[in-house]
Formats: structure tokens, C-alpha cells, sequence
């Protein structure tokens, strides 16, 4: 699914992204209703809302590791996907992206030192990736998903579990990845990091998408009494 | 109480005297049980994590019954094998009845469920770790398996050694199909079985401390290479 291109859809153009409709339950409980928005290349994408709204499900149908109930997807580019808690293979770091690589087809191994450089952990290639700490396992995921140079990357909550500065170690690659062109959606229900980072917001409650805006207009002009309260803190009923 | 002094003193200077015939048992013994426990290891590791990671219709009645060969008495499956290779059986023109070739097949045969289910049980619990983000990377089902036996060795190596404990312990069925012939298919659990009800009982305890230091050889193996990977691979 990673680094694969999904086949070009009429009309869409590369790192586009568009949902019409999508449902999802689980055992027999509603998590989507009706989802439909379309995403373009450009600054990251972030996807808010309290816990429980559906954000996770969102994106796994997004990066098609669930099927929807009803409803489609449709998207152009490689994609690859960084889940909040990073899962890395009981081998050294550099064989981790080397794996990816691996499973993408891809046989330039120069892409592991450089996805290292990216990150900032060069010095690390050899050591086993699972006794890393959580900030440095999560950019081993970060590396290992950039070194498949994709077109759209996908981030779940993933500084969720992180200290301040690993945070922003985390987003510093995020906003370079997303200036060198690569279109980043990410969930958050952290409104300070949606600040830093978003360029347009999803802001999605109990299942539905309740607005979606650039950015700037979102924290000033709040169009749904949802977002104002979201906003403003209030816990969402 | 001193007869068995006395039989544990001549069965300590048997080992240590090298003594031809128990050395050759011994060495045929861990011929036969690492020839099996490979064999059961090609098919079990195998059958045991594509188990894991993939769910179709009637697995749960494969399981049932993998899990049901787990407790298959030796004797059967010797009984079993016996029939399949005599010489009026459709195996028969092998010739392996009576030979260490037999004993190989019965103990892999009686292994290689253990193998499979424990495999499934070791790897079932990385896959679902696992199974979100190798797919999210495009892997299949074929190229998952892979994975997982790379990743879940050393757990798998502590199952190989399970397999090998439950192997080279294994009486009934190499007894039933090897016959327990000296010089060419007595084991180390066949010769016990006979020299104790010889009365021969040095050889048997000699015998007896060998078997049980390989078996406590084995589960030590198992532990340190249940710290070390922990250590190692986190």
C-alpha cells in the first residue's frame, strides 16, 4: 500500500486525496456518517477532534487499511502512514528501512543514510530499533516512511506519546517533509500543534466532518458552533 | 539404597569411560531427534505462522485439530507409521521399517503439530503488533510470514527446542517402528525401557543422566535465549 501508487484518478491531480461518503461501523456501532471532502496538495492537512470523533478510523480508511461501509476513496501518489505508537522490527534500525524498502521494491539502499540524515539519527543505523526511546523509535518510523519518498504521508497522532522536545523534533521533519512537497495529513486533537502546523483543518465530532477551512480562517473565523466551542475548550457534547 | 549407589557409580563411570556402546546410542539418539525436529521445523514453522496471519474458512477446525494432534499417543502414531511402511503398506517399498529413517519420520510426525501450534501461538501475538503497519507497507501474506519468522527467532528457536525435548524423550513410537535393534536403531529412551526391565540398571541410569542433561541443557539454552533476545532485539 506504501509507496505504491493507488492508479490516477480522472481528474485528480498528484497527492490528491478525496472521500465521498464514507461510512464505517464496528460491531455495530456508528464511527463515520457520511464523510466526504476532497484534499489537495499544499500545506499539511490536519484532521481535529476530540477523542472518540473517528479521526484514527478516518485515516486508516484514507490509507485503506479498512474498508468503508459505504462510500469511496480516491487518491493519487505513494502513500505511506506513521501510526501514534511507533511499531518497529525486532532488528537494527537501518534494517527497518531497509524492510520497507524492500517491500516497496525499491533496491537504492543510499535512501536508508539519507532518511537517517533527515531525522537526525545517522549515528543510530545500527543499534536495535525497539531499545530506542519513544521520540527516537518514532522518528525511526518517520525515516522509514520518508525514505519511500511518498507522495502523501499520513500521520496519526503521532507525537501523542512524545515529550515537548521530541514533539517538536517530530514536527520539524513534518514541516520540512511537507515544504519539500509532500502532502501531510495528520490527526491531532492537540489545538496548539494544529496551530503550528496546519495549513487547513478537518474538524470532525462524533463521526461527521463538521467544517473544513484553511487554516488561518479556522482559528479566526470558526464557521460551526462545534469549532467555536472546540476552540474555546468546551467539551464537545 | 546401595545397589543404587553402586549402579549410579558404575553409570558415572560408563559416560566417563566413553564406553562404545553408550556413546553410539547417544550419538544415534541426537542423530535421529535433530533429524526430526528439522523436518517438523520445515513444515510446522511454516504451516504455524501462515496460521497467524491469515483467517479463512475452517481454520478454527484446523486449529482443533492441530491443537488435538498436539496430544496424539506415540504409540498410535508409531502404530500408524508401522502400518504405512511395512512391507504389505503403500510405503513399503521404501524400506525404512525398522530403520533410524522410521524413527526420524515418527518423531516428526509427532512433532511437528507441536511446532505448528506453538509457532501460531508465539507469532499470532507479533501479528496482531505487526499487522496494521506491514500492511500499511504492502506487504502480503507470504512476505508477513517471512517477517515474522525473522522477527519472532528467537521465541521460535525456544519452540525448535521444545520440539527437540519432546523428540529425544519419545519411546513408543521409535520403539513400534525402529524395533530398538542394537548397534542400528537402539536410542537412548528405547535401550532405558529395556535394560530396566533387564535389570541391567548402570547402563540404564547412565543412559538416564545423559537424556536428562540434554534436557536441562535444552530449557537452559531456552532461557538465555529468551533473556538475550530481550536484550538484544527489546
Amino acid at each position: 500500500m506504501a509507496a505504491r501508487g493507488l492508479g490516477a484518478v480522472g481528474g485528480m491531480s498528484a497527492a490528491e486525496l478525496r472521500a465521498e461518503g464514507l461510512c464505517f461501523a464496528a460491531g455495530g456501532v456508528a464511527i463515520l456518517h457520511d464523510v466526504s471532502f476532497s484534499i489537495g496538495p499544499g500545506a499539511p492537512s490536519l484532521i481535529i477532534g476530540p477523542n472518540g470523533a473517528g479521526k484514527s478510523v478516518l485515516l486508516r480508511l484514507l490509507h485503506r487499511l479498512l474498508a468503508p461501509g459505504a462510500g469511496q476513496v480516491a487518491s493519487t501518489g505513494a502513500q505511506a502512514m506513521l501510526f501514534q505508537k511507533p511499531v518497529l522490527l525486532r532488528r537494527s534500525v537501518a534494517a527497518n528501512i531497509a524492510h520497507a524498502l524492500s517491500l516497496a521494491g525499491i533496491r537504492d539502499t543510499g535512501r536508508i543514510a539519507e532518511a537517517l540524515e533527515e531525522v537526525g539519527l545517522p549515528h543510530l543505523a545500527g543499534r536495535p530499533a525497539r531499545l530506542l526511546s519513544g521520540g527516537e523509535q518514532q522518528r525511526v518510523a518517520l525515516a522509514r516512511a520518508l525514505a519511500l519518498r511518498p507522495d502523501i504521508l499520513f500521520l496519526d497522532e503521532p507525537t501523542a506519546s512524545l515529550d515537548p522536545a521530541a514533539t517538536r523534533a517530530v514536527e520539524a521533519i513534518v514541516t520540512r517533509a511537507a515544504a519539500r512537497g509532500v502532502k501531510v495529513v495528520m490527526t491531532t486533537h492537540d489545538l496548539h500543534q494544529a496551530r503550528r502546523l496546519a495549513g487547513e483543518i478537518l474538524l470532525l465530532h462524533r463521526g461527521r466532518l463538521i467544517e473544513q477551512a484553511p487554516a488561518a480562517t479556522f482559528f479566526s473565523q470558526p464557521q460551526s458552533a462545534e469549532a467555536r466551542a472546540f476552540l474555546r475548550g468546551d467539551i464537545l457534547e | 539404597m546401595n545397589d543404587l549407589t553402586s549402579a549410579l557409580q558404575q553409570g558415572v563411570s560408563l559416560i566417563l569411560s566413553g564406553d562404545a556402546a553408550l556413546w553410539a546410542i547417544i550419538t544415534l539418539s541426537l542423530s535421529v531427534s535433530l533429524s526430526a525436529t528439522l523436518i517438523a521445523a520445515c513444515i510446522g514453522l511454516p504451516l504455524g505462522a501462515l496460521l497467524a496471519v491469515t483467517r479463512f474458512p475452517g481454520r478454527q477446525w484446523l486449529l482443533v485439530a492441530m491443537n488435538a494432534l498436539m496430544g496424539l499417543p506415540p504409540v498410535v502414531a508409531g502404530l500408524v507409521i508401522y502400518i504405512l511402511l511395512s512391507r504389505s503398506g503403500p510405503l513399503g517399498s521404501l524400506g525404512l521399517l525398522f530403520t533410524p529413517g522410521a524413527m526420524i519420520i515418527a518423531q516428526a510426525v509427532l512433532i511437528t503439530p507441536i511446532l505448528a501450534a506453538l509457532t501460531r501461538q508465539v507469532l499470532e501475538g507479533l501479528w496482531e503488533e505487526y499487522a496494521e503497519q506491514l500492511r500499511s507497507l504492502g506487504s502480503g501474506p507470504w512476505r508477513a510470514v517471512g517477517t515474522l519468522l525473522r522477527d519472532g527467532r528467537f521465541a521460535l528457536l525456544t519452540v525448535l527446542l521444545a520440539g527437540f525435548g519432546r523428540a529425544s524423550a519419545e519411546v513408543g513410537a521409535v520403539m513400534v517402528v525402529g524395533g530398538n535393534i542394537e548397534g542400528f536403531t537402539r536410542v537412548m529412551t528405547t535401550a532405558i525401557a529395556l535394560e530396566t526391565s533387564k535389570g541391567d540398571l548402570p547402563l540404564a541410569l547412565a543412559l538416564g543422566m545423559v537424556l536428562m542433561t540434554i534436557v536441562l541443557g535444552v530449557n537452559a539454552a531456552a532461557q538465555w535465549l529468551r533473556e538475550a533476545s530481550a536484550r538484544w532485539a527489546g
